[in-house]
C-alpha cells in the first residue's frame, strides 16, 4: 500500500499500453478497459482519501532512490484531491463517449486513458521536470481528443491550441533549465529549501526562472492576458472531451498553488507573484463574464464560465492564507464538477436540435424537455452561485475570506456581479432553447437524436447532474477537509519533511 | 565561448518568435521547432561549458560534468520531436479541411 500514489499513473497508463496492444480486438475490448481502469482509479481513490484524511503525506521514491536525486510523487492532501476530481469527471465523460461519440475516430479511449495518466501524474508529482513532462502527456492527449471527430472547426480550434502550449512548453523548459543552473535541483521541497538561500547575485536570474514558471501556468491556467485560446478550443471538442477538459485547467490553478506555497515565501521571490496575479484574476473575471453574456452558443458560455471560475481562484491564490484557501479549495471541486455537467448538458442539448446544435437559435423543439429544463436549472443555480446549491456556499465562503482594501472590494463587486450576469447568461440561452417556438419550416419536426447508446448518454448526464445534490449535502465534510487541506499548504514544512525527511544526508 | 552560445540561443529565440508571428502555418512550425531548439541548447549549458570535464570518474580529474541537464534534455528533444510531428499532421490536416493554411481563417 505504500506505493499507492503511483497507481493513479500507473493504471490508466498500462490501460493505454494495452489498449494499443489489443486495438485489432475490437472497440468492445477498449471500452471495457476504460471502464476497468476508472473503476480502479475510484478505488485507488478512495484508498489515497482516507490515507491523505489521516494527514499522512504519503511519498514514493521511484527505484528507492533517496528524493533529491529520485523522482519523488507526492500524495498530500491538495493531490489527492486534485486526483479525486479527475477521477469523479473520468466516470461520466467515459459513460457519455461510450454512447457514441468515441466511435467517431480511432483510438478515442488511448487518448482518454493518457490523458487521465497525464492528469494524475501532473497532481502527485513532487519534481518540476516531471510535472513539464505530465504536462507534455497530458497536452498530447488533450491534443488528440481535440481533434477527436475530425471537421475544419476542430483542425483550426487545435492548430492554435497546439502552438499556444508549444510555445508555453519551450518557455516551461526555458524555465526549468535556469532554475536547475542557479539551484541544482528541480525537485519541489528542495527548491523551496534552496530558495531561502539564494545568494544575491544569483536573485535576479531565479527571479527570472520563477516568473517564466508563473507565466506558464497562467497561459494553462487560462488567465487574462493568456485565455483568449480558451473559449475557442474546448467548445470545439465533443461534449465528454469538454467534459474532461473541465479538469485541465484546473492542472494551472493546481500549479500555481503549488509553487506560490513552496517557493513564494522564500525572500528571493518576494514580490514576484502576489503584486499583480489579484489584478489579472480581476481582469479575468471580467472578462470571462463579459464573454459568457456575449457568447452565441451554450458551450461558449459554460467556455467563458469555466474562465470566470480560474480567475476566482487565481484571486484566492493571490489573496492566500488559510481561510480564503479553504473557501478555494471548497469552491474548486464545486465548480469544475458542475462545468463538466454543464458541458454534457450543452452536448445532450445539441444533438437535439439538429444543424442549429447549441446556438442562441429558433430550432426544433427538444424532446423530453421537463426534465432537461430541470436538470439544467439546476445547474445553472450552482455554477452561477445562487442559494441554496453549492456555488452559494462556496462563494459566500470566498466572500467572507477576502480582505478589506480596494483589491477585496473589488474582488467583492466582480465576484457578484460576475453571478449575476452568468445566471443572466444561461437565463438567455435556456429561453430560446427551450421557450423559443420552432421556426415555421420546423414546427412539426422533432430532430430524435442518434438513438444508439442514448441510454449511456443521459445515463451520464444524470450521473454527472448528481454531482449538484452530492456537493450540497457533502458540504460539511468537503468543507473540513478544504480547511485542512489549506492549513497543510500554508504549513510548508509538512511537504518538504515528507520528501527529504531531516536527519538523513542529502 | 559563452557569448558564442548566448548569441546563438538568443538568435534561434528571436527567429522563432517572429515566425510563430506569421500567418501561415508552415512558418508557424518552422519557428516553433527553432524555438525548441533553443530552449534544448539552454538547458543543455545549463550543465555549465567546458571542453575538459568527464561525465564518468576518472582518477586524477577534480571537475565533473553534471550529466542530469543531457538526461533533462533527452527528454525534452523526445517530446518536442514528436509535438512537432504532430502539429505538422494536424496542420496538414487543417489544410485539407479547410483549404487554406492561414492560421486566423481564410
Amino acid at each position: 500500500m505504500t506505493q499507492l500514489p503511483i497507481l493513479p499513473v500507473l493504471v490508466p497508463l498500462v490501460a493505454a499500453i494495452l489498449m494499443l496492444a489489443l486495438h485489432k480486438a475490437g472497440p468492445v475490448l477498449a471500452r471495457g478497459l476504460g471502464f476497468l481502469s476508472v473503476g480502479i482509479l475510484a478505488l485507488v481513490s478512495v484508498l489515497l482519501l482516507r490515507q491523505a484524511d489521516g494527514g499522512t503525506v504519503l511519498v514514493v521514491n521511484l527505484g528507492n532512490w533517496p528524493a533529491p536525486f529520485g523522482i519523488a510523487f507526492v500524495a498530500d492532501r491538495l493531490s489527492v484531491l486534485m486526483v479525486s476530481i479527475t477521477t469523479l469527471i473520468a466516470i461520466p465523460a467515459l459513460l457519455s463517449a461510450t454512447g457514441g461519440t468515441d466511435r467517431k475516430g480511432p483510438h478515442f479511449h488511448v487518448f482518454f486513458q493518457m490523458q487521465l495518466a497525464g492528469l494524475n501524474g501532473a497532481f502527485l508529482t513532487g519534481d518540476l521536470f516531471n510535472l513539464f513532462v505530465f504536462f507534455e502527456v497530458l497536452l498530447i492527449a488533450s491534443y488528440g481528443l481535440l481533434a477527436h471527430g475530425g471537421g475544419a472547426a476542430r483542425a483550426r480550434a487545435g492548430m492554435h491550441y497546439v502552438a499556444l502550449n508549444l510555445v508555453g512548453s519551450v518557455l516551461f523548459l526555458i524555465a526549468l533549465g535556469l532554475l536547475y543552473g542557479m539551484l541544482g535541483t528541480l525537485n519541489l521541497a528542495d527548491v523551496a529549501q534552496r530558495l531561502a538561500t539564494v545568494p544575491p547575485e544569483d536573485a535576479a536570474l531565479v527571479r527570472t526562472a520563477l516568473a517564466l514558471l508563473v507565466i506558464v501556468f497562467v497561459l494553462k491556467s487560462a488567465l487574462m492576458p493568456l485565455g483568449f485560446w480558451l473559449p475557442n478550443a474546448y467548445p470545439a471538442a465533443t461534449a465528454p472531451v469538454a467534459a474532461l477538459f473541465a479538469v485541465l485547467t484546473k492542472v494551472g490553478v493546481y500549479a500555481l498553488l503549488r509553487l506560490s506555497s513552496v517557493s513564494f515565501e522564500a525572500p528571493v521571490a518576494e514580490g514576484l507573484l502576489l503584486p499583480w496575479l489579484m489584478p489579472v484574476a480581476l481582469a479575468t473575471m471580467a472578462v470571462a463574464t463579459m464573454g459568457a453574456l456575449a457568447a452565441p452558443r451554450l458551450a461558449v458560455v459554460v467556455a467563458h464560465l469555466l474562465v470566470l471560475s480560474t480567475g476566482i481562484l487565481a484571486a484566492a491564490i493571490a489573496v492566500g492564507g488559510v481561510p480564503m484557501l479553504a473557501a478555494m479549495l471548497y469552491y474548486l471541486p464545486h465548480t469544475t464538477l458542475v462545468t463538466a455537467a454543464l458541458f454534457l448538458m450543452a452536448g445532450r442539448i445539441a444533438e437535439q436540435r439538429g444543424p442549429a446544435e447549441d446556438r442562441f437559435v429558433r430550432a426544433a423543439r427538444l424532446s423530453g424537455t421537463g426534465w432537461l429544463a430541470a436538470g439544467f436549472l439546476a445547474l445553472a443555480v450552482a455554477v452561477a452561485g445562487l442559494p441554496p446549491l453549492s456555488g452559494f456556499l462556496g462563494k459566500v465562503m470566498l466572500l467572507t475570506a477576502a480582505p478589506a482594501g480596494a483589491m477585496g472590494y473589488a474582488f467583492w463587486t466582480i465576484l457578484i456581479v460576475s453571478g449575476f450576469v452568468a445566471a443572466l447568461g444561461l437565463a438567455r440561452g435556456a429561453s430560446v432553447i427551450f421557450w423559443e417556438p420552432p421556426p415555421e419550416s420546423l414546427a412539426d419536426t422533432r430532430v430524435p437524436p442518434p438513438a444508439e447508446g442514448a441510454g449511456r448518454r443521459v445515463g451520464a448526464l444524470l450521473l454527472a447532474m448528481g454531482f449538484v445534490p452530492a456537493l450540497v449535502l457533502g458540504a460539511a465534510p468537503l468543507s473540513a477537509y478544504a480547511r485542512a487541506t489549506a492549513e497543510q499548504i500554508m504549513a510548508r514544512q509538512i511537504y518538504i519533511e515528507a520528501v527529504l525527511p531531516p536527519g538523513r544526508a542529502p | 565561448m559563452e557569448l558564442v552560445v548566448s548569441l546563438g540561443i538568443g538568435t534561434l529565440v528571436a527567429g522563432g518568435i517572429w515566425l510563430v508571428l506569421r500567418e501561415r502555418s508552415f512558418s508557424v512550425v518552422l519557428g516553433l521547432t527553432l524555438m525548441s531548439y533553443a530552449a534544448n541548447l539552454f538547458i543543455f549549458v545549463g550543465g555549465r561549458l567546458g571542453s575538459v570535464a568527464p561525465p564518468l570518474s576518472f582518477e586524477g580529474h577534480g571537475a565533473l560534468a553534471d550529466p542530469l541537464p543531457h538526461a533533462l534534455v533527452l527528454t525534452a528533444i523526445v517530446i518536442s520531436f514528436g509535438m512537432t510531428a504532430y502539429l505538422v499532421a494536424l496542420a496538414l490536416r487543417a489544410v485539407a479541411e479547410t483549404g487554406s493554411d492561414r492560421v486566423d481563417g481564410p
